[in-house]
């Protein structure tokens, strides 16, 4: 009992958002559930009069929100996925970070499904999906993929909660009745210890899969149908390939606010961003190198309906749109992460401010242009959302935002038993790991 | 098993809207008005394209009515959540159920002739027009979608009246209201699995052409063209 208080000592900050909550925090969340408010009553707005008050039309039969529902879902790409990859790949400065990635997917995965339901015309009938279901329908590979995706990453955010809300049990005094009971009767015992990281491995392993199929049938929502340039194999990968690009640039956001709100600096250290930047900038070429071979695929097979769209977007009303993503998603984070000298915490934030834009952009360039140009013209060249349509989609992030600080209010955001145990156990293991990769010294294992 | 389908005949088209209107008024499509027909929101069941050619003065205007295709491999039923739009094998007709449907508008989408319609507003009649809505079809609410059903309701009622009168039903007792409408005989409607009936017969013209059908929907109307 000693020693804990004493380890508790050093973390107290991490603690601090818990127990003391300034006018900052006010002030922020009183902005946010304005903003949150003005979406609501759009949405009141909507529900009442019907999707007429969008700028929706035939041919544009998806726009905004069908937008923001692919953006979501792919933001939500940040948190578990990264986090289950670093757990397994036993990266050692995950530690600090991997709770706030693991609350923006659970957080956003429900914007992204409540997008599809705001663009629901009956929205009191979406149970249907249930009770008649056509698996046929790629909407309802969505459900079930997002439900699991949901479920998974839940398990796997709580998981490894439990000895940090143990934690909060035992010495904070609010809210004792909560923190007693989620924490499971956690004592900390070696067989706890064990059944937990039995626990976490299993559910690291499990969200991989989970995570890729959940952005592959998202992307097949559009590829399974024969429009031009939506009917591609390459959809499924390049989605899953967005979906971690927007989503460490979201987790760098999130870590970056924290680091600032909650003066973090020495958990959330510049390392932490340099080796994320590392991964933006992987994706970040992974991604242009998708998007180059899909459109030069397109352009040099040069089939009518097929180029109409490609040049919407190259050269036409869609220009602007598609040339502000490629400056946003390549050639700003390019320049910005390939140079160590700019690949600081100021560098990678800019950059993942940017490729947020771009990603929302990307996803809003293979949504609409093709819808505008069917194979038979109807007439209707434009789409221009409406102040519903951008009000709904303000309160989205804002609402998200305020959740996640909520649950800063409630939980340790930087997980405390897991620094621990690196401080603890993990200094020596590393240690002995290397040992194992050298030559000369045989370990307890032959094939290790 | 029946694969009802439709041969228009665009060499005798006047583009008159004779069939657009006899639509309107048989399916209880609500009226549009000018911003949102500006806006690209009005429904139309059966509409009637317009594809101009070459420059004044030698200006020329080719009309093209366009039911739904009824496709034998329809692009839209698949991707139905609810199943709400369906494919009957027993008719070969795609049929649309506004009570199911939940207003994802993934089918709207996902048809290759972009010719379903959505319910952006609840649904506006003048109040001359109420009273002469048609009681066989569904008023359809706010947020469905809605297309042309060949007229589903009335095979339901010839059906009916021939087992009521207790003899076999005939396949000529069934016309959908476009077609009955047309004054220049631009409609024929018929069953395409007799392979004796004047659809199958004119299917197989040398003018005859479905659309995109090099996107294997197997559209069921066909097109005669203007031209050999």
């Amino acid at each position: 009992m000693e020693a804990k208080k004493d380890n508790l000592e050093q973390d107290q900050v991490l603690l601090n958002p818990i127990l003391k909550t300034g006018k900052g925090f006010y002030l922020a969340a009183a902005i946010l559930l304005a903003i949150t408010g003005g979406a609501a009553f759009a949405y009141f707005k909507q529900f009442v009069l019907g999707l007429g008050v969008t700028g929706l039309s035939r041919p544009v039969y998806w726009g905004i929100y069908i937008t923001n529902f692919v953006f979501f879902i792919g933001i939500s790409h940040a948190g578990t996925l990264i986090s289950a990859i670093l757990r397994l790949a036993r990266a050692e400065w995950r530690r600090a970070i991997t709770r706030s990635a693991e609350v923006i997917t659970v957080l956003v995965l429900f914007f992204g499904v409540g997008n599809i339901l705001i663009d629901l015309g009956r929205i009191e009938r979406a149970i249907y999906v249930i009770y008649h279901g056509n698996f046929h329908s790629p909407l309802l590979w969505d459900v079930t993929s997002i439900t699991m995706y949901l479920t998974a990453s839940s398990i796997y955010l709580f998981l490894p909660l439990i000895p940090d809300i143990a934690i909060l049990r035992d010495n904070v005094k609010k809210r004792r009745w909560l923190y007693r009971f989620l924490s499971l009767g956690w004592q900390g015992t070696e067989a706890q210890k064990r059944r937990l990281e039995i626990g976490i491995a299993v559910m690291a392993v499990l969200v991989i899969p989970i995570a890729v199929s959940v952005h592959t049938v998202v992307s097949f929502v559009f590829a399974m149908t024969i429009q031009p340039m939506w009917h591609t194999a390459i959809f499924g990968p390049y989605f899953v390939v967005g979906a971690i690009f927007s989503g460490i640039a979201a987790l760098i956001i999130a870590m970056a606010l924290i680091r600032k709100a909650y003066k973090l600096q020495d958990y959330l250290k510049p390392i932490h961003f340099n080796n994320l930047g590392i991964l933006l900038l992987v994706m970040c070429l992974l991604w242009f190198y998708f998007t180059f071979a899909e459109h030069l695929t397109t352009f040099y097979g040069a089939e009518p309906v097929q180029l109409k769209i490609f040049y919407a977007k190259l050269t036409g009303e869609y220009a602007p749109y598609f040339w502000s993503m490629v400056l946003f998603n390549f050639v700003l984070p390019f320049a910005l992460l390939a140079r160590k000298k700019t690949r600081t915490v100021a560098g990678t934030v800019i950059a993942s401010i940017s490729v947020t834009i771009g990603m929302w952009l990307e996803r809003f360039t293979i949504v609409v242009p093709t819808l505008i140009n069917p194979r038979l013209p109807t007439g209707i060249s434009f789409y221009h959302p409406t102040w519903v349509e951008a009000f709904i989609t303000l309160g989205c992030f804002a609402f998200f935002i305020f959740l996640y600080a909520l649950f800063t209010k409630f939980f340790p955001i930087v997980s405390i038993w897991e620094i621990r145990e690196g401080r603890e156990k993990a200094l020596a293991e590393v240690e002995e790991r290397i040992r194992t990769y050298l030559p000369g010294e045989v370990s307890g294992e032959e094939s290790g | 098993m029946h694969r009802w389908g439709m041969v228009i005949d665009l060499a005798k088209c006047t583009g008159c809207q004779a069939c657009v209107v006899a639509c309107q008024a048989e399916n209880n499509v609500p009226p549009s008005n000018p911003e949102q027909a500006e806006l690209g929101r009005s429904i139309h069941w059966m509409e009637i394209l317009t594809f101009t050619e070459h420059e004044y003065p030698n200006v020329k205007i080719r009309f093209m009515p366009r039911p739904c295709m009824h496709c034998d491999n329809p692009p839209c039923t698949k991707v139905c959540p609810v199943k709400a739009t369906y494919y009957s094998k027993e008719e070969g007709i795609v049929g649309q159920v506004d009570l199911r449907c939940i207003g994802c508008r993934y089918c709207t989408t996902a048809c290759p002739y972009t010719l379903k319609s959505f319910n952006w507003y609840q649904p506006h009649w003048p109040a001359e027009m109420k009273n002469y809505l048609n009681p066989d079809v569904d008023i359809r609410p706010r947020g469905v979608v809605e297309k042309c059903t060949f007229c589903g309701h009335r095979l339901v009622k010839v059906r009916e009246k021939a087992k009521l009168e207790g003899r076999e039903f005939n396949p000529d007792e069934y016309i959908p209201a476009c077609v009955q409408a047309c004054p220049s005989g631009v409609l024929y409607f018929g069953d395409l699995a007799d392979l004796n009936s004047k659809v199958s017969e004119l299917s197989k013209s040398i003018r005859a052409f479905r659309l995109m059908e090099e996107l294997g929907t197997k559209p069921k109307v066909i097109y005669l063209s203007e031209e050999v």
